[in-house]
């Protein structure tokens, strides 16, 4: 968050076409005040790069290889002001619901790109001249946000997380259970566990329904992972997982739980 | 619903039909029956006009017992005990007019006589109610004849139909889209390269145009399609796409519908070689053998991306269409092995005489 009195943007290019890149770049060098930080051609450079190098701005194309633009954005925050730049228009009102900067087609001309780069540029002077203001409503989590702003009854078929620069693609049929834990969800796959900033209910609603569950008020589990229920202590229960984990269930969990193996 | 039962236009000429046939009966009682024609006709006409009507139960036994689907001795038996318990009704008819009539002086001393006659009006009633099921029979067949042209007719345009869509559907404004942006890097970078590509787009979408009234083209035509097709996406994709191909001489002049194989190979790049950060190799193999043509398209993916939308309305298309040209004689098979993606059609190899 440290910004020199002469304002100096970083701006780190996402697509995995050359081409494309060029194009942004062509159009970036006019800008004495940019310098382009880094070029990336897929989700996982992508991630890597703006984790690194905190740039200020991030042109994103939504299909990539590895990871596509909002899951991208998912994991890399919006420290940055990010401007979608891809041929699909169907992606628009998504691009807004995540707080996109704004959003390219393909193919643009410099007047639309100068736009957009105006935008940009005054999104980061109002966030940099209300700085110390984190202290009002805390914002939504990016995740949550791309939670938010998914496309309706259609479910995740894969979460992604990242741990440092490193980026991890958890399969949903893989994940056995997740745990709310402060901030943060603990997503438990094939014994591991990964952290990530997001709510559980954000979570349980992009899961399908009649795969995973909400037990507890901290816990979902993935059906198929549960070997039995059993009672513990008076009116309460725990789902034993096959692998051996114990998960408490809620009493609405349990009506919730009995309601699914009713049908 | 009773085809003539249910329709006073039909159940008029019906009854008039059996007019001839109670003249019929009039002169079986009168010659060889010894009524007198008073009394034959008193009893044929009413007695004839009756049977009409039992006759159209016919229609329920002829459809429930459908010639196709049916032996013969079944067919005999079901529809002999039908005639005989509906003759045998008709003849218990008879006595009781026969009884009724008694009553007047004209037909006194009716009954005896009548009652002579009732095996030959048996005879009679069997005989009239295996007409009734043979005309029913016959009537079955036209209405079943009518049901399949109609049917026939809605398959045909739904065939065209899906056609239409599946051609509209081809160009995909997104590849154009990027291809366009491709072309405005090139501009300043490297104009003649922007040029190079424009006569490219140009090219493929000259090939597109007029596809949509053509009902097949010769393979060869289609393979130069997906060649001026890859030339595009190879300058977005640059090393990224590898093509191989394994084709047949002989089969460059078999017939096939227009843009058949194009959509399988920009499947492969869109849902293929795009997810691959190294990209990958397309493969093509056209085989020519026993009169069938077998073309396999496969390419490498990302078994991690999400497999949304993998293959998608394309694919379906390209299933459908085929199912609607060959019926049976053409398969349509899609298989995922490890990292390679493979749709695999075989289908009858139509030479230039027999397309269209």
């Amino acid at each position: 968050m440290t910004q020199p009195p002469e304002k100096k943007f970083r701006a780190v290019i996402v697509d995995d076409e050359e081409l494309a890149r060029q194009v942004l770049r062509e159009f970036l060098t006019a800008h004495a005040e940019i310098e382009i930080a880094a070029e990336c051609a897929n989700g996982f450079e992508a991630v890597k790069s703006v984790t690194e190098l905190k740039p200020d701005l991030v042109f994103l194309d939504v299909q990539m290889p590895k990871l596509d633009g909002f899951e991208v954005l998912e994991l890399i925050g919006t420290s940055a002001a990010v401007v979608f730049v891809t041929a699909h228009d169907n992606y628009a009102i998504r691009a807004f619901e995540v707080h996109a900067v704004d959003y390219l087609l393909k193919p643009f001309g410099s007047d639309r790109f100068e736009a957009a780069l105006t935008r940009a540029k005054e999104r980061l002077g109002a966030a940099s001249s209300t700085l110390p203001s984190s202290s009002a409503r805390p914002a939504p989590s990016p995740s949550d946000l791309a939670a938010a702003a998914r496309p309706p009854a259609q479910y995740l078929d894969r979460i992604p997380v990242r741990d440092g620069t490193r980026v991890f693609i958890i399969p949903v049929s893989k994940l056995d259970y997740a745990e709310a834990q402060d901030d943060y969800l603990a997503l438990c796959s094939e014994g591991k566990k990964h952290l990530k900033q997001q709510t559980i209910s954000s979570l349980e609603s992009g899961l399908d329904p009649s795969r995973f569950l909400r037990i507890h008020r901290s816990y979902i589990v993935n059906l198929e992972r549960v070997a039995r229920i059993e009672p513990y202590g008076k009116d309460s229960h725990v789902a034993v997982l096959h692998n051996g984990t114990q998960l408490p269930v809620s009493r609405a969990g349990y009506a919730r739980l009995r309601e699914l193996l009713d049908r | 619903m009773h085809p003539i039962l249910g329709q006073l236009r039909r159940l008029i000429p019906y009854l008039l039909g059996w007019l001839p046939l109670a003249g019929m009966l009039v002169y079986l009682l009168a010659v060889p029956g010894g009524l007198t024609w008073t009394e034959a006709f008193a009893l044929g006409v009413p007695l004839c006009l009756l049977y009409g009507f039992m006759c159209l139960s016919a229609w329920y036994s002829c459809r429930w017992t459908p010639l196709e689907r049916i032996g013969a001795l079944q067919l005999a038996l079901t529809h002999l005990l039908a005639a005989t318990v509906v003759s045998g009704f008709w003849i218990l008819s008879a006595k009781a007019l026969g009884h009724v009539l008694s009553d007047f002086s004209a037909f006194s001393g009716l009954e005896p006589r009548l009652s002579k006659n009732l095996p030959l009006l048996f005879g009679t009633g069997i005989l009239l109610y295996l007409l009734a099921v043979a005309f029913f029979y016959v009537l079955l067949a036209v209405q079943q004849s009518q049901e399949a042209k109609e049917r026939e007719m809605k398959a045909g345009v739904l065939a065209r139909d899906a056609e239409l869509k599946a051609l509209k559907a081809q160009v995909n404004p997104h590849f154009l889209f990027n291809s366009l942006n491709s072309i405005s890097a090139l501009t300043s970078s490297d104009p003649a390269k922007a040029r190079e590509m424009c006569v490219l787009l140009g090219d493929f979408l000259r090939r597109t145009l007029g596809l949509g009234e053509k009902v097949a083209i010769p393979l060869e035509e289609e393979l130069s399609l997906i060649r001026s097709f890859l030339a595009v996406e190879k300058v977005r994709f640059g090393a990224r796409i590898q093509m191989e191909e394994n084709i047949d001489e002989d089969a460059l002049d078999v017939f096939v519908p227009p843009l058949l194989l194009q959509p399988l190979v920009e499947n492969a790049v869109v849902h293929g070689i795009s997810n691959l950060v190294e990209g990958g190799s397309i493969k093509l193999e056209i085989h020519s053998h026993n009169g069938a043509l077998s073309i396999a398209v496969e390419n490498s993916f990302d078994p991690d991306s999400p497999p949304r939308r993998r293959g998608g309305v394309g694919l379906a298309n390209v299933r459908q269409r085929l199912a609607t040209r060959h019926g049976n004689l053409a398969s349509f098979e899609v298989k995922t092995e490890g990292d390679r993606y493979r749709v695999a059609i075989t289908m009858p190899a139509e030479r230039a005489e027999h397309a269209q």
